[in-house]
C-alpha cells in the first residue's frame, strides 16, 4: 500500500450524512428484501399459498444500516469504535454457535435460523475487524515514516508470480506424497488442475488474442465427448484419443471461429455463447450419437503406458500394481490422474510461455491491443484469430478427454454455460494473462469451495458474492501485474 | 394459412417480451458499453415479486382483476427497479474506468448471485399461478383451425407498444432522455457539460429493470408457472435479440426480439421444438455474417 505515496486524504466524518446514508441504505435493503426474503411461496396441494419471514427483513435492515455505518466509519479513519463493536459481535455470535447445544436459549442471539448462515454471518463483522487493524497498522506506519520505499515493494512486488510459481509447482509435485494428502484432498487438487489447465487454455484466446469467449465449454465438451465416444464405440485406448480429442476440438475452435471472425468484442461474445448453448442443445438431442441427457456412461480409464489399474488383471497381462511389484491400493489410480493432469497443465503453461515469443504469440498480443494497426503491418487477422481459436480449443480438447478418463461418465449437465463462465472468471480474476494468477484464480474459485461442498446451495451463493467482491476489490485480477512481452528499453530507466 | 397466423400471433407476443428485456441489455451496453448479465435475473425476480403481490393481494381481498393488476405492476415495478439500482450500484459502478472485462466477470458473479439468493430463500420448485387473466378472442376459422388471440397476448402487445411509445418519447423528448444520449456518446464529455453522471447511468438500471419487471409481470400471467432459473435462458435470448437487433440501438432491440420470438414459435411449430435455441442462435451467426453490428446497428469506425 506504501507505493500509494499519495493516499486520497482521508475524508473528515460527517456524522449526519453518513447516518442519513446508513438509513438510506436500511430503506433501500427493506424494500429490496420485504418481497422476496419477507414472503416464502409454499406450493400446497391446493394451489400456491405464502408464509411470512419479517424477522428476516429485520435482520437484513439491520445488518445494512449497521454494515454501512461501520464501512463509513472506517472510510473516515474512526477505526477503534468499528473494530470493538465488530469484534463484539463476532465474538457474541461465535460463543452462542459454539455454547448453543449446550443452552438453547443462546438461539436469541443468532441472527439466522439456519447455522450455515450463522456462520457465515460471522464473516462479515470478522472481515470489518481485519480490515480495521490494517488500517491502524498502516496509519501507523505512515506515521513513523517506516514506509517501505515504494520502489523497493514495487520490485518486491514484481517478483512475486516468480517464486510464488515455483513454489506451487514444488508443493504441486510433492503434494499426493505428503502425509496429510488423503484421497479427497488429491482429487479436490485434480479438480483444481483441471480449472487451472481450462484456465490457461483460454487465456491464450482471452488474454493473449484478446477474443472475448464465452463459449468456451463447447471445445470442452468436443474433447470429452471425443474421447468417451472413440473408446466406447472404437475401444481406442486413452492415448490415441488423446490427441484426436485434441484435434477435433481445435477443428471446432477454426470451424466455429471462422463465422465470426469479422466480428469484434462483444458481438463475438454473444456469438461464441451462441455456439456454446448450440453444442450442449446438439449433445442433448442427438440421442443415439450422444447418449443424449443421460450421457455416456463407462468410459474406460487411462491406464499407466498400457497397464491398467486394477486390482486383478486379465489373464495373461499386468496390472499397473503388478508389474511395479506393488501392493494394489485404488489411490494409485487417483495419484496417476493427479500427475497425468499436472503434465497436461504443465505443457498448456509451456507452451504459453514460448508461444509469446514466437511470431505467431507477438501477433495475438499485437491483435488484442489494436486489430487495425495490424492489418497495416502486415498480420494477417484471419489466420491469427483461427490459430488462436484452434490453440484455445485444442488444450480445451486435452482437458475434456481428461475429464471424461476421470469421471468414467459425461452428460450434457457438465457443460453448461456457466462452466463458461466460471473458466473465464478464473482468466479474468488472476489478472489478464497471469499465468500464477490464474492459478491463484482457480485454487480461490474451485480448489477452496469443493471443500464445503456438502454446502451446496450457500456454496453457489457464496461463489456469486466473491466473484463480486473480488472484482471490486482487485478490479485487474489477483496478480494483475505482467511483465511486457517485449521492451524497447531495459527497466528501470 | 390459419395455422400459420395463429404462430405469427404466439411469435409476436413472445417476441414482445424479449423485446422488453432486449431493451435493459442495449441501454446498459449503449451507456457504459458492458453486457449486463444479471438483466436476465433481475427479470426472473420481476417475476417473483409479480407472484408474491398476486398471492398477498389475494388475502388482502383485492380480487378485482384490473385493479390488482394495476397494483401489482406499479409495485412489481417498484421493488424490482431497486434491484436494478442496487445491482448497479454495488457491482458496477465501483468498476467503472476498469477494463472491459471487469464489469462481465462482476456482472456474471452478480447473476449467479441473485439466481442462488432466490433458489435458496423461495425453493427450486416451479411456483405455479394459473387464472388471472384467462379467455380469447376467436379471430376466424379455416378448416377446422380456430385462430385465436388470448386476452393475455393482446395485453402483452399492448403494454409493449405503449412501453415503447413512452419510452421513445422519454429518449428523444425529455432532459433525461437527452441526458442519456449524451453519455452514450462520450461520457467525459458530458460531465464536462454538467451532466451527472451516476445519476444518468443509475437511472439507465432503474429504467432497464423497470421495463424488465414488467416482462416478468407478463411472462408470469402468459405461462402460469415460474422458477428461479427463468431469468438465464430469457436473458440469453434477450441479449441474443439485443445483438442481433444491433446492440446499442432501442428499435433494434425491440425489431430483434420479435424476430426471436417468430423464430422460435415457428421453428417449434413446423420444425422440432428441441433445436428452436439452436434456429435461434443460427439465424444470429447468419445476420452478424453480413451485417457484423446487427440489423440496425451503426457500423463502428475505428481510429487508431
Amino acid at each position: 500500500m506504501a507505493s500509494k505515496a499519495a493516499d486520497p486524504p482521508v475524508a473528515p466524518l460527517d456524522v449526519r450524512d453518513l447516518l442519513l446514508r446508513a438509513v438510506a441504505s436500511a430503506v433501500i435493503t427493506f424494500f429490496l428484501a420485504i418481497g422476496i426474503v419477507g414472503i416464502e411461496l409454499v406450493s400446497a396441494p391446493t394451489g400456491l399459498t405464502f408464509d411470512t419471514r419479517f424477522i428476516g427483513v429485520g435482520t437484513a435492515v439491520a445488518f445494512a444500516f449497521f454494515g454501512y455505518l461501520a464501512l463509513g466509519l472506517l472510510h473516515a479513519r474512526r477505526i477503534w469504535p468499528v473494530v470493538i463493536c465488530a469484534g463484539v459481535a463476532t465474538a457474541v455470535v461465535v460463543a452462542a454457535l459454539i455454547g448453543i447445544e449446550r443452552n438453547p436459549a443462546l438461539d436469541h442471539l443468532l441472527p439466522f435460523e439456519s447455522t450455515v448462515l450463522n456462520w457465515g454471518s460471522v464473516l462479515f463483522p470478522l472481515g470489518l475487524v481485519v480490515r480495521g487493524l490494517y488500517l491502524h497498522v498502516q496509519a501507523r506506519r505512515q506515521a513513523r515514516g517506516v514506509a517501505v520505499a515504494a520502489d523497493t515493494l514495487a520490485r518486491l512486488r514484481r517478483s512475486v508470480p516468480t517464486w510464488l510459481g515455483a513454489f506451487m509447482l514444488g508443493a504441486a509435485v510433492v503434494l499426493p506424497f505428503l502425509p496429510f494428502a488423503d484421497r479427497r484432498l488429491v482429487d479436490i487438487c485434480t479438480l483444481t488442475l483441471t480449472y487451472i489447465m481450462l484456465g490457461w487454455g483460454l487465456n491464450i484466446v482471452v488474454g493473449l488474442a484478446g477474443l472475448l469467449d464465452l463459449g468456451y465449454v463447447a471445445f470442452y465438451a468436443v474433447g470429452a465427448y471425443s474421447y468417451a465416444l472413440l473408446a466406447t464405440n472404437y475401444e481406442l485406448s486413452f492415448w490415441v484419443c488423446l490427441p484426436l480429442a485434441g484435434a477435433l476440438a481445435a477443428l471446432f475452435g477454426i470451424l466455429l471461429g471462422f463465422p465470426v471472425l469479422r466480428l469484434r468484442g462483444d458481438y463475438l461474445a454473444i456469438v461464441t455463447l451462441g455456439f456454446g448453448e448450440m453444442i450442449r442443445i446438439v449433445l442433448i438431442n442427438w440421442e443415439w450419437f450422444t447418449g443424449g441427457p443421460n450421457g455416456i456412461n463407462n468410459v474406460a480409464r487411462p491406464s499407466f503406458f498400457g497397464l491398467p489399474f486394477e486390482r486383478s488383471p486379465a489373464e495373461g497381462t499386468e496390472s499397473f500394481a503388478s508389474f511395479f511389484g506393488l501392493e494394489y491400493s485404488p489411490n494409485q489410480r487417483v495419484i496417476f490422474l493427479y500427475f497425468l493432469i499436472l503434465a497436461c497443465a504443465l505443457v498448456t503453461n509451456f507452451f504459453t510461455l514460448r508461444i509469446r515469443k514466437l511470431p505467431l504469440g507477438r501477433a495475438w498480443e499485437a491483435l488484442r491491443e489494436d486489430e487495425t494497426a495490424c492489418r497495416a503491418l502486415g498480420i494477417n487477422p484471419r489466420n491469427t484469430k483461427l490459430t488462436a481459436f484452434a490453440f484455445g480449443a485444442m488444450f480445451a480438447g486435452f482437458a475434456g478427454s481428461f475429464f471424461a478418463a476421470r469421471q468414467g461418465f459425461i452428460s450434457p449437465e457438465s457443460f453448461t454455460f456457466i462452466e463458461s463462465a466460471v473458466i473465464l472468471a478464473i482468466v479474468v480474476l488472476g489478472g489478464m494473462g497471469s499465468q500464477v494468477g490464474i492459478v491463484l484464480a482457480a485454487i480461490v474459485l474451485i480448489g477452496i469451495p469443493e471443500f464445503f461442498r456438502e454446502l451446496m446451495d450457500y456454496r453457489m451463493l457464496a461463489f456469486g458474492i466473491g466473484m463480486v467482491l473480488i472484482m471490486i476489490w482487485k478490479p485487474g485480477g489477483l496478480l494483475a501485474f505482467r511483465e511486457p512481452t517485449v521492451r524497447l528499453h531495459r527497466p528501470g530507466r | 394459412m390459419a395455422y400459420f397466423i395463429q404462430q405469427l400471433v404466439n411469435g409476436l407476443a413472445l417476441g414482445s417480451i424479449y423485446g422488453l428485456i432486449a431493451i435493459g441489455y442495449t441501454m446498459v451496453y449503449g451507456i457504459i458499453g458492458m453486457i449486463n448479465f444479471a438483466h436476465g435475473d433481475i427479470y426472473m425476480i420481476g417475476a417473483f415479486h409479480a407472484v408474491i403481490l398476486f398471492l398477498v393481494l389475494g388475502v388482502l381481498g383485492i380480487t378485482w382483476v384490473p385493479l390488482a393488476l394495476i397494483i401489482v405492476l406499479l409495485v412489481a415495478v417498484m421493488l424490482t427497479a431497486m434491484y436494478g439500482w442496487t445491482v448497479e450500484r454495488v457491482a458496477y459502478r465501483p468498476l467503472r474506468g476498469q477494463s472491459r472485462l471487469a464489469p462481465l466477470i462482476s456482472a456474471i458473479g452478480m447473476s449467479i448471485l441473485l439466481q442462488n439468493y432466490v433458489l435458496l430463500l423461495q425453493g427450486a420448485r416451479g411456483k405455479p399461478l394459473h387464472g388471472i387473466v384467462e379467455g380469447a378472442v376467436p379471430l376466424f376459422e379455416q378448416g377446422g383451425f380456430t385462430v385465436q388471440i388470448s386476452y393475455m397476448q393482446i395485453m402483452i402487445v399492448v403494454v409493449t407498444v405503449g412501453l415503447m411509445l413512452g419510452f421513445t418519447w422519454l429518449i428523444t423528448r425529455t432532459p433525461l432522455g437527452r441526458a442519456q444520449r449524451a453519455c452514450e456518446q462520450d461520457m467525459r464529455m458530458a460531465a464536462l457539460l454538467g451532466v451527472n453522471i451516476n445519476r444518468t447511468v443509475s437511472t439507465t438500471f432503474v429504467i432497464g429493470a423497470s421495463l424488465a419487471a414488467v416482462a416478468g409481470l407478463m411472462v408470469t400471467l402468459y405461462y402460469g408457472i415460474i422458477d428461479f432459473y427463468l431469468g438465464f435462458v430469457a436473458g440469453i435470448k434477450a441479449f441474443t435479440a439485443a445483438v442481433l437487433g444491433g446492440i446499442g440501438s432501442l428499435p433494434g432491440a425491440m425489431l430483434g426480439g420479435m424476430l426471436i420470438g417468430m423464430i422460435e414459435a415457428f421453428w417449434s411449430a413446423y420444425f422440432t421444438i428441441e433445436y428452436k435455441d439452436v434456429a435461434a442462435f443460427s439465424v444470429l451467426v447468419l445476420v452478424l455474417i453480413f451485417r457484423p453490428t446487427g440489423l440496425l446497428g451503426k457500423p463502428e469506425v475505428e481510429k487508431v
